[in-house]
């Protein structure tokens, strides 16, 4: 035949391969085994879900001020109500808890920008290593007081919520620039810095936090001159830091490993000197490589925290076991423990969602 | 073998010495790598190195600004020996721009920020000026449209102008070149070449270690032969190519020239 050859139109799939059909097939039933697993997934929801929803919304109690205001069979979220205060703000004085609520405040209004697509990112930096210098310390001023005529609150009165974001908060923004030290240290040519810091990172890894906060507040007071007190929540800190900071020393080596031996040499034969080559070429390439690790390590850092009620602070976690065990409140501690667990939940989510926005965010151009 | 377009004019060469390598050894371990390399590179002036793989090309290119150390000898590069001061070296490296086989472009950096990193971290010039120099030259390597770029969205031989582009905003009195085509797909290969060969036209004083024999002819005032870690041959591309002297030369040659 002599015909002329008509380019193929493009086609649309077949209709099994797209859409919500093409979605269930792939995902749910593309195998027998698939299949079965499947069906006995939807099984064990349609058991185990309608009681609990039951129990945690249709017959829940939400209204009133004491335990006889609950019905029997569903969950009580009136304990909730009631303590919700103390849980979030532990021992604070009642007068003064306005003060947390603005230091919570300036940190959103502060750090707002750093959200917003459309700041540059030069500013962005500038805003970002600017709270971190200045937020700790405007906090620490408006929490502690003494200074500026506010009345002193003791840290040994902060608690809840609070106290988790405190130890959060200061041993995330303090673990993650001394692990990259360390990381950097590790890899050093020096060998006393890199005896030094290879000693340091596996002395911590070495031992469980739980040791390590024990140690500090049992052990640390007897090597000290008698009569010098140094604080408990400092202890802590100084604990929870120096133990991630060893972890995330690691997950930031791992990064560093990834960098191509051309970018140090593209670097170097620019003239660029050792702190300028990681700090403008190695380090940004290397973090970015790490952030899933990164996030993984203050997901574990924010609930480790839970660990300090070993040592008598009264974190979300402790406060909300001290409430179950309030004679007036017996029987409640599921409520008290899924309530913690929603709100370690939602902050762990949210770091989680955050870093995978920033992945795509930093993502520049396809991988060679 | 890729004929760049045009032919610079050889200009009579300055007496100013830009580069002394004298009795210069290296060891990897107990190999020896380099022996007994000694070359002088006048102002201006144009080498080809060439050789077979593994004969000590690259090496003997990164000695000059330090990206390898050496045991035994001396480098000399614009009157300023190379020494273990850091200073010193971090001063040498300044004025010598380097291209890498594989480009080595900063991924997380567009092709501007690649450009301006050295001026203004460097020469600590201020970002303007960085900026105006960096579009220039960008010009010059023809795609300045790409400034905004990242370098994992351009083609190989534009990551390779790119990569020249970002040296020669530093201002280098040297430039050396290892094997910048050798990765490239062949139809890029021309556009690097050509870029090679407008700089070689501005006078820069080059050392250019490919087998694009073609570029050789034209643009090198002379050609060296590097084999076993030696040079075997340095001489003038008309008389390297017609007239070579060693067998391991002519066996080279006529195996990069009929493959
Ligand atoms: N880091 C290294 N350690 C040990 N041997 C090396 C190293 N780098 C290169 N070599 C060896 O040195 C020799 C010269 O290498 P190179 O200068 O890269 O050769 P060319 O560039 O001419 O192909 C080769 O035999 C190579 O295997
Ligand atoms: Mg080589």
């Amino acid at each position: 035949m002599a015909e002329s050859r008509v380019p193929h139109s493009n086609l649309p799939p077949p209709a099994s391969t797209v859409g919500v059909v093409g979605w269930l097939r792939r995902n749910l039933f593309s195998s027998p085994l698939n299949v079965i697993l499947t069906l006995l997934a939807v099984y064990l929801l349609f058991v185990a879900l309608p009681p609990l929803l039951r129990w945690a919304f249709l017959d829940a109690s939400w209204d009133g001020d004491n335990r006889d205001a609950c019905r029997p069979g569903g969950a009580c979220w009136v304990f909730i109500r009631v303590h919700f205060d103390q849980f979030m703000y532990g021992f604070y004085p009642d007068g003064q808890r306005w003060r947390v609520n603005a230091a919570v405040l300036l940190l959103i209004l502060g750090a707002a920008p750093l959200f917003v697509r459309a700041v540059s990112s030069k500013f962005k930096i500038r805003l970002g290593l600017g709270l971190l210098i200045a937020y700790p310390l405007i906090a620490f001023i408006l929490l502690k007081g003494g200074m500026t005529g506010l009345p002193v609150v003791d840290t040994s009165q902060w608690g809840g919520l609070l106290l988790t974001l405190v130890i959060a908060g200061v041993g995330m923004t303090a673990a993650l620039p001394l692990g990259v030290l360390l990381a950097l240290g590790r890899r050093s040519r020096l060998p006393a810095i890199q005896t030094l810091c290879v000693t340091f990172i596996e002395l911590w890894r070495g031992v469980p936090l739980i040791t390590v906060l024990f140690m500090s507040s049992v052990m640390l007071p007897l090597f000290l001159p008698a009569g010098m007190n140094f604080d408990k929540l400092l202890r802590a800190l100084i604990g929870v830091t120096l133990f991630q900071a060893a972890y995330m020393a690691e997950v930031v080596r791992g990064g560093l490993q990834a960098i191509p031996k051309g970018q140090f040499e593209a670097a170097a034969a620019l003239g660029l000197g050792y702190w300028k080559t990681m700090g403008l070429i190695v380090l940004p390439q290397a973090l970015k490589l790490v952030i899933p690790g990164i996030v993984n390590t203050f997901i574990a850092l924010f609930k480790d925290t839970s660990l300090v009620l070993i040592i008598g602070l009264f974190d979300l976690m402790n406060i909300v076991h001290n409430a179950t065990t309030n004679p007036a409140w017996l029987g409640f501690s599921t409520e008290g423990y899924i309530f913690a667990a929603v709100v370690y939940w939602l902050f762990c989510f949210g770091m989680s969602r955050y870093s995978q926005n920033l992945e795509k965010h930093l993502h520049t151009g396809h991988k060679r | 073998m890729t004929e760049p377009a045009v032919s610079p004019t050889l200009k009579p060469l300055s007496d100013h010495v830009m580069i002394l390598i004298e009795a210069v050894h290296k060891w990897y371990g107990v190999f020896h790598v380099l022996k007994d390399i000694n070359l002088t590179v006048r102002k201006g002036e144009r080498i080809v190195v060439c050789g077979p793989s593994g004969s000590g090309k690259s090496t003997t290119i990164r000695c000059i600004n330090r990206l390898e150390e050496y045991q035994r000898g001396r480098i000399v590069v614009d009157g300023q020996e190379l020494s273990n001061d850091v200073k010193q070296i971090e001063r040498i490296r300044r004025e010598v721009g380097m291209v890498f086989q594989h480009f080595n472009l900063f991924p997380h950096l567009t092709v501007l920020e690649n450009c301006t990193l050295g001026p203004v971290w460097v020469r600590k010039l201020p970002r303007r000026q960085a900026e105006e120099i960096a579009m220039r030259y960008l010009e010059r390597v023809r795609i300045p449209e790409q400034a905004g770029k990242y370098p994992g969205q351009l083609s190989g031989g534009q990551q390779q102008r790119v990569a020249i582009a970002r040296s020669l905003c530093m201002n280098p009195k040297i430039m050396l070149f290892d094997e910048p085509t050798s990765a490239l797909d062949p139809e890029m290969i021309k556009e690097v070449l050509d870029t090679m060969v407008a700089l070689a036209e501005d006078g820069m004083t080059m050392i250019c270690v490919t087998h694009e024999m073609g570029f050789a002819k034209t643009v090198a005032h002379r050609v060296i032969f590097m084999d076993g870690g030696e040079i075997i041959e340095e001489k003038p591309p008309e008389e390297f190519f017609t007239h070579p002297e060693s067998d391991r030369t002519r066996l080279f040659l006529s195996q990069i020239l009929h493959h």
